[in-house]
């Protein structure tokens, strides 16, 4: 009985075991290492450390590992950890432009300063099942070293600016962004927060959304101006010291999306920015988000608002899968109070019935 | 026996001092929603993250903490939330309500009346009021802060035209102050009279959306209504039947498949109190049976 | 407020006038929306403000009724209690409250102005609640007497208007925003997505009701069998700004400004 009167303590003991034997599986079977997940469940850990807010690919694979692969569960794990730690400092931004490069795709030019890499994708991959993957292999695959290049890669966007073709950075930069972890979201939320919502939330929903507007419920008409996916340095400005200081390297995926505004009577036509960017390599995600992104900018350029994707509450108040699978899990609590109180109502409702009959 | 690797009642106390400050502005605006920059907890949104954040900024080493769910002190989440601050704040803990200092509840108030001594924090999924009918923060804010509650009893006239009554039986909304509407979270109706000038501070704590609201001691909690289809609580036939408490909220028990129920108090404490006083329901056996069969 | 009577002596009413407008503009960008526009409203007066789609008209409504802001100008409104306000530099609980109750707007899609699934009875007794209204009993039947003054069956009372056809959606509106006999109400085109069969009809319970409440009323229209029924003065307006103004009979029948002649040439005899 799930509701004993004198039940309750000993059934989440028992719970708590029967989880961790499920856990564990057959203990014939080795045990998954952190080392393991880590270093080839990479992509889980890089959704997981995105998602969970936390650059840290160690914890992620922890927390994979002891949420069982469940992604959702583990980034919730991450985040519940996240909350407790101190701030010792904020990094400055990081400089995108500068990344050591392991891809870097553009679709609006055929060739660019720093050309295509095409890097690590699954992208022409044929979907079969490798079969081989079955059995331990006796080597490990290896990769070719490309010549060293280090030929300028800079950014596309920033080639077009060249030309004022597109939009400037919209904010100031020296506005101080706000932080969604410290003050609560409030509406109208800035880009900055918007930002900082898509890249924690759900990467299924953010997909969604994206796919429904290109769909056409929404008004989006995007071009992957860039995705580049490599390292960046990180710095902070130690007080003490009062200049940047790296304080390591963070792997990221960036994309830009390009999209065509026509102008209105105050601005002639020119592009618009809407940006996506992830920990680690999620692709997929950080293209999702600039688009979402730049659908949620429909107010700024006096387009109509008429769908999810450009509806800055509906978004926002829904993208956090932390948030969402709480409150819908939160339905196996026990409601029966309220459900009494229904229960009260309806056969009183249908007493009254009965006697008009 | 505070867990190591984690401060007194799990959070930081920049976190705790956020949250005091929310607290503070929410007993100085009675019913008024104030946003705070809740936590991620361990345990998930909507199973009581508000709550224990409130608990959390408010507790103390000399507290003795009760838990309920449902009315009860057993349920598997009421037994979670004890145990997390048993282990991170080691207070004392305890299933009497006149022995509590801080009593965090989901969906009830205890039958046996608060006192000043005693502070009740509330489990709060949804904290609007207007939403029900506004789906909008921005509007809903608006709407509160211009006091155009017009709209709360559009949906009260719809019932009554539709139903002939007011059906909302539970988290029934409230006007706090002559001011605010508020929802008093999950409640039965049957509970709102008693949020009436309580002596106990009521704080409510609602954490995957992000907002605190209190009732101060005394204050004046109206449920709304018409003057023609004035506000009322749920009755029973019988009472309950193991305490034969006629005067208290009851949980329908089924007890086999032919359509068997038992009408029981929800709150679990008042019933045992009872029951030890000497106080019969029609199916129980006499107190001192069952304690000895234990 | 003599300076503001003087410039329209209508003989109406010896009060001072219950909306007087100056210098009010509204600029979208570098495009005018209106400008200069000025006038007074008596006690139980209905104004009509016509011109081509264009003409700003339907910008100065929405600028009066508060549903855009004004760039510029003055909207001096006297209150019920005898208090003269701005009401450009109101607060925006006043604006609210004033908006709720003594003023009523009566929008052209019936459906704006409307809650589409809560019950008729509910649409017409929500203004009457939120002015704190608070028996049942009353409330229905202030409800089901206006449904019947609007020709609503009152047995449609607990109907959603989702259901209802235009006309009768129209009319609900129209009791909604009566109700409260608010002393001043705008109209945008209210015949305007109606037959011509319902629009008459229409037109006559509009006329009958506004006179029975008493109620001061600006209706914008680029129809001018409309204006002509319904307004007893006409403010003619063209490219943002107001071309010519009087009493609607002078106007229509020897329109002074080229573009009134134009106007009321274009159409066949009304």
């Amino acid at each position: 009985m799930y509701v004993a009167v004198k039940g309750g303590e000993k059934a989440i003991d028992n719970a708590h075991a029967l989880l961790a034997e499920e856990r564990r599986g057959d203990p014939a079977v080795p045990e998954l290492s952190i080392a393991q997940i880590k270093e080839q469940m990479t992509l889980a850990v890089d959704r997981v450390m995105s998602e969970g807010s936390l650059y840290d690919a160690d914890l992620a694979a922890l927390a994979l590992k002891q949420a069982r692969g469940d992604a959702v569960e583990a980034i919730f794990l991450l985040r519940a950890y996240r909350t407790t730690l101190p701030r010792f400092a904020a990094s400055l931004p990081v400089d995108t432009a500068k990344m050591t490069i392991n891809r870097r795709i553009s679709a609006t030019f055929k060739d660019l300063p720093g050309g295509q890499v095409l890097g690590p994708t699954f992208d022409y991959t044929h979907r079969l099942l490798d079969f081989s993957l079955m059995a331990d292999a006796a080597e490990a695959p290896r990769a070719a070293a490309a010549p060293a290049d280090d030929a300028a890669m800079p950014r596309v966007v920033d080639i077009l600016n060249h030309e004022g073709l597109i939009e400037a950075d919209s904010a100031p930069a020296d506005a101080e962004p706000g932080d969604l972890t410290r003050e609560p979201l409030t509406f109208p939320a800035g880009r900055d927060l918007r930002l900082q919502n898509l890249a924690r939330g759900d990467e299924g929903f953010v997909l969604a959304l994206a796919y429904s507007s290109q769909r056409g419920f929404g008004n989006n008409h995007p071009f992957a101006g860039e995705i580049r996916l490599g390292g960046v340095e990180v710095e902070i400005v130690p007080e003490e010291l009062g200049f940047p200081i790296v304080i390591g390297e963070a792997e990221l995926t960036e994309c830009h999306m390009i999209t065509q505004f026509t102008g209105s009577k105050t601005q002639p036509p020119q592009f618009t920015r809407g940006y996506g960017l992830t920990f680690g390599r999620n692709e997929r995600k950080a293209m999702a988000m600039a688009i979402v992104d730049r659908s949620l900018r429909a107010g700024e350029f006096d387009e109509e608002r008429r769908f999810p994707a450009q509806d800055e509450e509906f978004v926002l108040g829904h993208s956090d899968n932390v948030e969402a699978s709480g409150f819908l899990q939160h339905l196996k609590l026990p409601h029966y109070v309220d459900f009494q109180g229904e229960l009260v109502n309806v056969r009183a409702l249908r007493a009254e019935a009965e006697t008009v009959r | 026996m505070s867990e190591t690797g984690y401060n007194f009642a799990y959070l930081d106390e920049q976190t705790k001092r956020m949250i005091r400050r929310a607290i503070l502005k929410a007993v100085a605006i009675p019913g008024y929603q104030v946003p705070f920059a809740g936590r991620e907890m361990p345990l998930p949104y909507g199973w009581g993250t508000g709550g224990i954040q409130v608990t959390a900024a408010v507790i103390g080493a000399d507290d003795t903490l009760k838990v309920i769910d449902q009315g009860a002190d057993d349920t598997t989440n009421a037994v979670s939330i004890r145990r997390f601050f048993q282990k991170t704040a080691g207070v004392d803990t305890t299933t009497e309500t006149a022995a509590a200092s801080l009593i965090q509840t989901r969906h009830r108030i205890p039958e046996e009346p608060l006192t000043e001594a005693q502070i009740l924090v509330y489990q709060v999924p949804i904290p609007e009021p207007l939403r029900w009918m506004e789906a909008r923060e921005s509007e809903t804010r608006k709407m509160h802060a211009l006091t155009e509650y017009g709209v709360m009893h559009v949906r009260l006239y719809e019932d009554i035209a539709h139903l002939g009554r007011i059906v909302k039986s539970y988290d029934y909304p409230v006007r706090v102050n002559g001011r605010y509407i508020m929802a008093p979270s999950p409640i039965p109706k049957f509970d709102n009279p008693k949020m009436d000038h309580m002596p106990a501070l009521q704080l409510f704590g609602a954490g995957r959306e992000k907002r605190i609201y209190a009732v101060p001691p005394y204050t004046s909690v109206v449920s709304l209504d018409f003057e023609d289809h004035p506000f009322e609580v749920q009755t029973w036939s019988d009472g309950c039947a193991l305490c034969g408490a006629t005067d208290s909220y009851l949980d329908e028990v089924v007890i086999d498949d032919k359509g068997g129920r038992m009408m029981v108090c929800s709150d679990t404490d008042y019933c045992e109190k009872r029951r030890a006083a000497g106080h019969l329901g029609p199916m129980s056996a006499p107190y001192a049976e069952t304690e000895a069969a234990r | 407020m003599n300076v503001l009577a003087a410039s329209f002596a209508p003989g109406l009413d010896p009060d001072p006038p219950l909306l007087a407008v100056r210098g009010l503009a509204k600029h979208y960008g570098t495009t005018l929306g209106c400008r200069d526009v000025a006038f007074d409203l008596w006690p139980g007066e209905v104004l009509g403000i016509v011109g081509e789609s264009g003409s700003g008209k339907t910008t100065l409504l929405n600028c009066l009724s508060a549903q855009i802001e004004a760039d510029a100008g003055e909207i001096l409104y006297r209150c019920r209690d005898g208090e003269e306000v701005d009401f450009r530099t109101l607060p925006e609980a006043r604006k609210r409250a004033l908006l709720r109750g003594e003023w009523g707007l009566v929008h052209q899609n019936p459906r704006d102005g409307l809650r589409l699934r809560v019950s008729a009875g509910a649409n017409i007794g929500e203004r009457l609640m939120a002015q704190g209204a608070r028996h049942y009993g009353g409330i229905r039947g202030e409800a089901t007497g206006w449904l019947t003054r609007v020709e609503i069956d009152a047995a449609r009372t607990d109907d959603l208007p989702l259901h209802f056809s235009g006309g009768m959606q129209q009319r609900l509106q129209i009791a909604r925003t009566l109700v409260t006999q608010p002393r001043l109400v705008f109209m945008d085109e209210p015949t305007g997505g109606l037959d011509v069969s319902v629009q008459a009809r229409l037109l006559d319970l509009i006329r009958g009701l506004v006179d029975e409440v008493g109620a001061s009323c600006i209706v914008v229209t680029h129809d001018l069998a409309v204006a002509r029924l319904l307004a007893h003065r006409l403010m003619v307006m063209k490219a943002g700004c107001v071309v010519e103004q009087g009493l609607t009979d002078q106007v229509l029948d020897d329109p002074h400004h080229p573009y009134t002649q134009l106007l009321v040439s274009s159409v066949l005899q009304v």
